[in-house]
């Protein structure tokens, strides 16, 4: 077994076994732990992807901003341990066997739909209208200028559309969270 | 350099996307059923990264980078939205959060 495979199937299992945590784990706080496990494992993916800088993004902007959100409100809310209902009961045998199903049947689509095979022999061969220098030579890693280049000119105008999104979830989430007097 | 198969990426991804259904369905507490939305969306930018190292373009990779920019503004307005009802119902639990008007 190659080296790639071998970090592949470690990362492949942590991510797994930290999306079970979040499943299984009674405390909102434990949930949200296990979920900074699998974005952390996500990132080393990315990064044996060549993604470096979405692996950057990954762990600055869902695991340092977005769960230091998550843990703040758990903390802010005094979130203890679930309680469970008669409802839950129904989520339980009806979700649990659905939930695995579904699972399973996605990843039997995309074992035996060609996706995987047809994607594995173009790897190396660029598409005709990709940017000259997506990725870096010696390497094989995507280079971070291409981009950027790519972002702030194919993508300029959804690139600023964001800006607006941000301000306008700001402004939401201050007028949301405001008392009233 | 790559000698991981794409397609055993988009099965992890494929698992990911299914566990977060499933704590999806599964969670009673508000707050963690925002985290299994969370996870679904990380299951799906793994994909567009595999893809877009399939086709060695990166496409792929600005629709991850706006995947992220959404779901930190989904985050900041969803934990607002959180905080509302948990001061109008006292309670985290998702099955007591069963009528529109309270």
């Amino acid at each position: 077994m190659s080296l790639p495979l071998l970090v592949f199937f470690i990362l492949a299992a942590t991510s797994v076994a930290g999306a079970l945590m979040l499943i299984l784990a009674k405390e909102p706080i434990h949930s949200a732990l296990a979920l900074i496990l699998v974005m952390v494992a996500l990132a080393s993916l990315y990064l044996l992807l060549g993604a470096e800088f979405i692996a950057a993004v990954q762990i600055i902007v869902y695991a340092g901003a977005i769960m230091v959100l998550f843990v703040f409100v758990i903390m802010l809310l005094n979130a203890g341990t679930e309680e469970r209902t008669d409802w839950s009961q129904l989520a339980k045998y009806a979700g649990l066997p659905l939930g695995i199903f579904f699972m399973l049947w996605l990843a039997h689509w995309m074992a035996h739909s060609g996706v995987g095979a047809a994607a594995a022999s173009s790897v190396g061969t660029p598409v005709a209208n990709s940017v000259a220098l997506a990725t870096d030579a010696a390497s094989g890693a995507f280079s971070t200028r291409a981009l950027s280049e790519q972002l702030f000119r194919t993508y300029l105008f959804p690139f600023e559309a964001t800006s607006i999104l941000i301000l306008i979830a700001i402004l939401g989430a201050l007028v949301l969270a405001k008392r009233d007097e | 350099m790559n000698t991981v198969p794409i397609s055993y990426y988009l099965i992890l991804s494929a698992v990911l996307f299914g566990l977060g259904v499933v704590a999806f369905v599964f969670k009673r507490n508000i707050i963690t059923i925002f985290m299994a939305i969370e996870l679904m969306l990380n299951a799906v930018n793994l994909a567009f990264v595999a893809f877009a190292r399939a086709h060695n373009q990166l496409d792929g990779l600005v629709f991850v980078f706006f995947v992220i920019v959404v779901a930190a503004a989904e985050a900041a307005v969803g934990l607002a939205i959180v905080l509302t009802i948990v001061r109008n119902r006292e309670s985290l639990n998702v099955d007591r959060v069963n009528q529109l008007k309270f």
